[in-house]
């Protein structure tokens, strides 16, 4: 486990004041999944802290973890199959996976709120959209319904819904996949939380749409100067946002740094492949590079660095030994025995 | 990509209209109006050459590619196969049509049969098409299939769910390629697939392409994918194809309003563009199709709206100062992607 990440405030001792210190630290995170078919080690030391008023992108493929990693932060893993077996979550300092769930209840919602993909299956259908927008109100705030409606119809304006008092009443069906989307928005936003994590937020929508909600989400966080945590495959979407990129691999973080290092140089071969792969334009007519086989099953993760079977760089260390993400210069860091020569492009592909 | 492009097109489309009836009661059904899904389009598709569609969902792109495949029958219009129109074809005629024309899905999940073994859905074409496949040869065609899109022949008795998603759509690659046609409808082959697995399903069509000169219609959301495989690229918008041209036109050159907001939208693997890429920000959703807005069917969403929109349909014509089609009154050619972006 990458012991050089460890930060040393290990008490649960909110840190007040400051006002630059993390809001989020999330470290050497471990969840498994028990099923019959064996143990899937879905997250695997997953470590990584969130600024005040920042985006963090993680970036993975499907089945890498990144679903996984935000379902713990928020504590809604299914429990059984899904474990977390070790780490701590803590938001301003206070280890709020050590919380009963009684008190957790109290920081999900209203300091730390989610937006999930599939705005239509996460909208109960039976409900009006006020109702459910109005609900966190009632039962975080305790407000009457009546004042629940009114908060409600100032959030769907907030998100930009047209004829919010005429929509109040609406059901998720007669709105289109954009303007669910924004009622999941103004549903995580209704209490103001310090952190949102956004798990495929567009995902599902169409391009013209997909630019209308990240501005939107752009523009409320500038507003409120909430941390974003925004969890993607999509490489186009995450250059356009984020701060600071996590790649994640097979469970494990390979890859961090700032948005511009990570597009400009990268410093593990999967994340270098994977930019590669993408077709641009100056590669019309020619083959697209691509990754040879496929992300491994969870349950029977490689030896070793779990990318070593695809990596074109791999040598007989990389499936003995596991690489630590190690701090690699120009604060980013990198899980691959070869970061060095991965950076200056001095590798040969076998 | 050189496409050896013949004067006779493989597929010319004619008017092509698609309505689904809304019908309203349930013992005396009445129709109350329809869905325009596709309501007229044309394009020539030749031999060796890739034809891309883009278009938000609910354009009517896939069902084009249903109607081509005549698993819809269309309202209204011609499709003319080397000359021949089977937009009304049926029985003996159409089935020795139908062979030509195959058709790769979207979801490798659904679009194979999970109690069928993988050399059963591929040989399935055979069973249907017996002239294509002796009897006894069966066996070996289906095993080269394999071979030809990358899995391993040895495979053939195993089920689709032992199978990826990239290797499941190469499987559905394989069943589409199996009676040696002369056109693929890929209806988004490659946006189930993760980028990495995606790449490989990209090279394979190109591979095929060159090698059997297969011509594709290749309909996808995902604008740079279109960009890489296709030689000309149609944009549909509610039914309609609003602007087409050759790769270069569409990307570089956009004219209609609607073109160059979608390519706009769509965000750059780049973050040293961020802050500047010329984003136009369309307002609202795209309008049902059900009740099309009249004349122009961007005018509800373009910044460009004047009286005329409302009043007329602008046709699909080159106008003047462009090289290529374009259905916009006001058509002017507006750049909107950098096309200097760094290699």
């Amino acid at each position: 486990m990458s012991q050089d990440t460890i930060n040393t405030t290990a008490d649960n001792r909110p840190h007040d004041g400051d006002p630059n210190a993390p809001v989020l630290e999330v470290e050497n995170l471990h969840v498994e999944f028990r099923t019959r078919d064996g143990v899937a080690k879905a997250v695997t030391g997953v470590t990584f802290d969130l600024l005040p008023g920042e985006t963090l992108a993680i970036l993975g493929e499907s089945g890498s973890g990144k679903s996984v990693t935000a379902q713990a932060i928020m504590g809604i893993l299914d429990t059984p199959p899904g474990f977390v077996t070790q780490g701590s979550v803590r938001f301003r300092g206070v280890d709020i996976q050590a919380l009963p769930e009684k008190e957790r209840r109290r920081y999900r919602g209203e300091k730390i709120a989610m937006i999930f993909q599939d705005a239509l299956s996460s909208l109960n259908p039976v409900y009006s959209v006020g109702y459910q927008i109005g609900e966190m109100f009632r039962v975080h705030r305790g407000a009457s319904r009546a004042d629940a409606k009114t908060k409600a119809i100032e959030l769907m304006d907030r998100v930009h819904i047209p004829a919010a008092r005429q929509r109040v009443n609406d059901y998720p069906h007669q709105f289109s996949g954009g303007m669910r989307q924004r009622i999941m928005i103004a549903i995580a936003l209704s209490l103001d939380p310090d952190i949102i994590i956004a798990d495929e937020p567009t995902t599902a929508l169409d391009v013209t749409v997909q630019a209308q909600v990240m501005q939107l989400l752009a523009d409320l966080q500038a507003e409120s100067k909430m941390g974003l945590i925004l969890i993607t495959h999509d490489l186009g979407v995450v250059a356009d946002v984020a701060d600071k990129i996590s790649v994640m691999y097979a469970g494990r973080l390979i890859e961090q740094a700032r948005s511009l290092d990570l597009y400009s140089n990268p410093a593990h071969p999967y994340t270098e492949r994977l930019l590669a792969a993408i077709p641009r334009v100056d590669m019309k007519g020619q083959e697209l590079y691509t990754i040879k086989g496929i992300p491994p099953n969870l349950t029977d993760i490689p030896a070793g660095c779990a990318f070593h079977p695809r990596c074109p760089y791999a040598q007989s260390i990389c499936s003995e030994k596991t690489p630590p993400l190690e701090v690699v210069p120009g604060d980013r860091r990198s899980a691959c025995h070869f970061w060095k020569e991965v950076l200056d492009g001095s590798l040969q592909i076998r | 990509m050189e496409a050896s492009r013949s004067d006779e097109p493989v597929l010319e489309v004619r008017g092509l209209v698609k309505h689904f009836p809304l019908t309203k009661g349930i013992v005396f059904k009445r129709q109350v109006g329809a869905v325009r899904a596709v309501d007229g389009i044309d394009f020539k598709l030749y031999k060796g050459e890739t034809l891309g569609i883009v278009g938000e969902s609910g354009c009517g792109k896939s069902t084009t590619g249903r109607l081509l495949m005549r698993l819809d029958d269309p309202t209204e219009g011609q499709i003319f196969f080397h000359g021949e129109d089977i937009a009304k074809l049926s029985g003996k005629a159409f089935k020795a049509v139908r062979r030509n024309i195959q058709i790769v899905l979207q979801d490798p999940y659904s679009s194979l049969n999970p109690r069928m073994t993988v050399g059963d859905i591929v040989g399935e074409p055979f069973q249907i098409h017996k002239e294509v496949a002796p009897k006894g040869s069966r066996l070996k065609q289906v095993q080269e299939l394999l071979e030809v899109v990358g899995l391993n022949p040895e495979h053939i008795n195993r089920y689709p769910h032992q199978f990826s998603g990239g290797q499941r759509q190469r499987i559905g690659i394989a069943r589409g390629l199996a009676l040696r046609p002369e056109i693929i409808v890929c209806d988004e082959p490659v946006s189930a697939l993760d980028v990495s697995v995606q790449a490989q399903v990209i090279n394979l069509f190109e591979k095929l392409q060159n090698e059997f000169g297969l011509a594709y219609i290749f309909i996808a959301h995902d604008l740079s994918v279109v960009r890489h495989i296709s030689d000309r690229v149609s944009v549909m918008y509610l039914g309609k194809i609003v602007e087409t041209g050759d790769e270069a036109q569409i990307y570089e050159r956009p004219s209609h309003p609607y073109t160059q907001a979608l390519l706009s939208a769509v965000p750059v693997p780049d973050p040293t563009l961020r802050g500047h890429r010329d984003q136009i920000m369309l307002q609202g959703d795209v309008p049902s199709p059900a009740n099309p807005p009249s004349g122009c069917r961007f005018r509800t969403r373009c910044w460009k709206v004047q009286d005329i929109c409302a009043v007329e349909e602008p046709e699909l014509i080159v106008r003047k100062g462009l090289d290529h089609p374009s259905a916009c009154h006001f058509a002017e050619i507006r750049s909107v992607i950098d096309t200097q972006v760094a290699t």
